[in-house]
């Protein structure tokens, strides 16, 4: 053995002592850090980030995760500034989150010419996975039209057949309103008026009263977050349910729930795809998670969980993150977490997994902090979601 | 039944006076802010922060240390106007020489910092504060079922912004107080103590937004953002009234909260830039305000 042989070896070895990954990845968790949403998205949303990827031991496995977050302050100029300095100066490869259905929709844009992957899981309209799809985005967590079949369609069948809309007035509070106004009309129910509410809002007894006025039996409120707890509060206040006309939360998180207190919120029917207390695998999960928090986690929050896990899983598969292939291969392996159970990524961008309506339980039903809800059904993956062809998305043949 | 331009006088008799319930708040927000820009020259960013702060001393009071509504009522003005003399004479005192953007960049940062501090405590969500006992349920007025609280809101708004009114127009203290905004070296040639009165009226003032915290706790979401929310509209208020002037923040908070409830109605998409437009057009037509005097 020459000398030669011995330097190049030793070389070797201090190359391959080091570390040595085989991907490297860079996940930027976007969302409100300080809004009205930070809550139910937030820092959270971080937390969950870096738990699915410990809990992959991404580490372990040769790929190297590095995670960035910021606060796009739900504007939507915000963020596409944030997303575009992210992909091209800071090589992100996959955005995550996102919530607020305007900013997301924007992401969701500039993703596509990027050619990056964005994994939506807190945004609300089914847009990103209809008219507007793309091959870069999966749409994690819930949509428009999974609450409103879900909530809607049991108002209507227990005799909630006239409808008041409470619209926030943007692409979310849109797209929800729409939804819901078709499942409305499909079961045989009418639509009798609408206001559009400025968001994010503080006092909504004015648009309270002109639903009041408009007789309809149900109130449906298309908004989300604290514009959702203060017309909850305000229509208690207004004497609005005493006097028989009932609210329909389209969009509230447990969140809402938590800061409404029971004892305005009993009674409440509402969608969800994620509850802490759903099983041994939801419970031993949020236990973590609130250990670090201090909270139970949002849905959106376990669908950050839940996205970041498939992602690496199949980076992994494939032994390399280019865009296209990712995506191909997240929509090829079947989904299956302690979180959401099985499912799939549909061809149109679509996670698909059980949803549950739920019913908030009275204080005396309560056994403690966030012992929230009582189910009331399950529908399931294959029917909770738009079904595929009537999306009007342009991946699909 | 007559209707006016499509709608029924009960549902617009309905919506006056929820105009003029928020109206109440914006004119007690105005009146501490004019009172502030008056005699301190000090443009307080943190007012809204303190409002806020007035929501969370209330909530704290009832659940750590059980005191109801009504002590909270009294005495979170003191908690939180104390704050305030504290900041004007650690922080804002030092400020007085210089230009007012210094003032306004410090109070925008201290109200930064409070909102911080209280959103990584207790998140942004809210925390629920019940309405007291005896104010709970409400009055059928045959056009609106008015609640109880709301009512109480606006006796106990206009009953604080008149007696600010009175004292400050109407007694020697006042005029003491109007003759130092006009000229305080030669009040203080009189003998009278000009900074103690000056750390006194800010901190009045910033009791005056503790109060409307307190007010305002049982009806919206009490949560870290809920005065950065409305300190904006309150500015406009401010503006549209003319910097300084007590009579005009209270007629202005009132009138544009009654204008902000129309628009509710008409085009409810609009209501929440109504406000901005008044002040454009005032600005443009009368630069110091509906109520301001001119230099």
């Amino acid at each position: 053995m020459n000398m030669k042989t011995i330097l190049l070896g030793s070389i070797a070895a201090a190359v391959f002592a080091a570390p040595a990954y085989a991907v490297d990845v860079k996940i930027g968790v976007l969302n409100d850090r300080s809004g009205i949403y930070a809550d139910l998205a937030g820092e959270g949303s971080v937390i969950a980030t870096r738990m699915a990827v410990e809990d992959f031991d991404a580490a372990g496995k040769g790929i190297n995760v590095e995670i960035v977050s910021a606060d796009h302050q739900n504007r939507p100029d915000v963020g596409s500034t944030i997303a575009r300095q992210w992909y091209d100066q800071e090589n992100v490869d996959v955005i995550v989150d996102v919530p607020t259905s305007s900013v997301a929709l924007a992401v969701h844009d500039i993703t596509r010419e990027l050619d990056k992957v964005f994994l939506n899981s807190g945004a609300a309209t089914s847009d990103l996975t209809g008219s507007a799809c793309s091959p870069n985005t999966i749409h994690w967590t819930y949509d428009t039209w999974q609450l409103a079949d879900g909530t809607g369609r049991a108002v209507v069948e227990n005799g909630g057949d006239t409808w008041f809309f409470l619209t926030a007035d943007y692409a979310f509070g849109h797209a929800l309103e729409r939804d819901t106004s078709a499942v409305v009309e499909a079961s045989g129910g009418t639509v009798v008026g609408t206001v559009r509410t400025p968001f994010p809002g503080t006092d909504f007894s004015s648009f309270l009263l002109q639903a009041q006025s408009s007789g309809a039996k149900v109130i449906g409120l298309a908004n989300a977050g604290g514009d959702t707890v203060n017309s909850i509060k305000q229509a208690s206040e207004f004497g609005i349910t005493q006097a028989g006309q009932s609210l329909a939360g389209l969009l509230v998180f447990v969140n809402d729930i938590h800061a409404l207190g029971l004892q305005t919120a009993q009674g409440l029917l509402l969608t969800e795809s994620f509850y802490w207390d759903l099983n041994d695998g939801t419970r031993e999960w949020s236990a973590r998670f609130e250990e670090q928090t201090g909270n139970k986690p949002s849905m959106v929050q376990a669908g950050v969980y839940s996205s970041v896990l498939h992602y690496l899983k199949a980076v992994e598969a494939l032994g390399d993150k280019g865009s296209q292939e990712v995506i191909a291969k997240m929509k090829e392996l079947p989904t299956d977490d302690p979180l959401f159970g099985q499912g799939e990524v549909r061809a149109d961008g679509r996670k698909t997994h059980d949803s549950y309506l739920f019913r908030v339980k009275t204080p005396e039903e309560s056994e403690g902090p966030w012992d929230y809800y009582e189910t009331v059904s399950t529908t399931p993956a294959a029917q909770a979601f738009r079904p595929l062809e009537e999306g009007g998305c342009s991946l699909v043949e | 039944m007559f209707e006016l331009i499509g709608i029924p006088p009960q549902a617009l008799f309905g919506q006056l006076l929820l105009g003029l319930i928020n109206g109440s708040f914006y004119a007690m927000l105005s009146l501490g802010l004019a009172i502030i820009f008056g005699l301190l020259n000090i443009i307080n960013f943190t007012h809204g922060a303190q409002y806020m702060l007035g929501a969370f001393v209330a909530w704290m009071l009832l659940n750590y240390l059980g005191i109801s509504y009504w002590w909270a009522l009294f005495l979170v003005p003191v908690i939180v106007g104390a704050t305030g003399i504290v900041i004007e004479r650690l922080l804002i005192s030092r400020l007085y020489h210089l230009d007012h953007l210094y003032g306004l960049l410090l109070t925008f940062g201290i109200a930064l910092i409070m909102q911080g501090v209280l959103r990584n405590n207790y998140g942004i969500s809210g925390l629920p504060y019940s309405i007291p006992p005896q104010l709970a349920g409400g009055q059928n007025l045959g056009f609106m079922f008015l609640p109880n609280y709301r009512g109480w809101v606006v006796v106990a708004s206009l009953f604080v912004c008149l007696g600010t009114w009175f004292v400050i127009e109407k007694t020697r203290l006042g005029a003491y107080l109007r003759a130092a905004t006009e000229n305080p070296t030669l009040v203080g040639a009189f003998g009278i103590n000009v900074p103690l009165m000056i750390t006194l009226t800010y901190g009045f003032g910033v009791a005056l937004a503790g109060f409307a915290g307190v007010l305002a706790a049982p009806i919206y979401s009490v949560n870290p953002n809920m005065g950065a929310e409305l300190i904006i509209v309150v500015f406009a208020v401010v503006v549209i009234g003319g910097m300084g002037s007590i009579l005009g923040a209270i007629l202005t908070g009132f009138g544009l909260g009654l204008v902000e409830g129309l628009t509710r109605v008409f085009y409810p998409e609009g209501s929440a830039v109504v406000i901005f437009v008044i002040m454009a057009i005032v600005l443009m037509i009368k630069p110091a305000g509906l109520f301001g005097r001119t230099a």
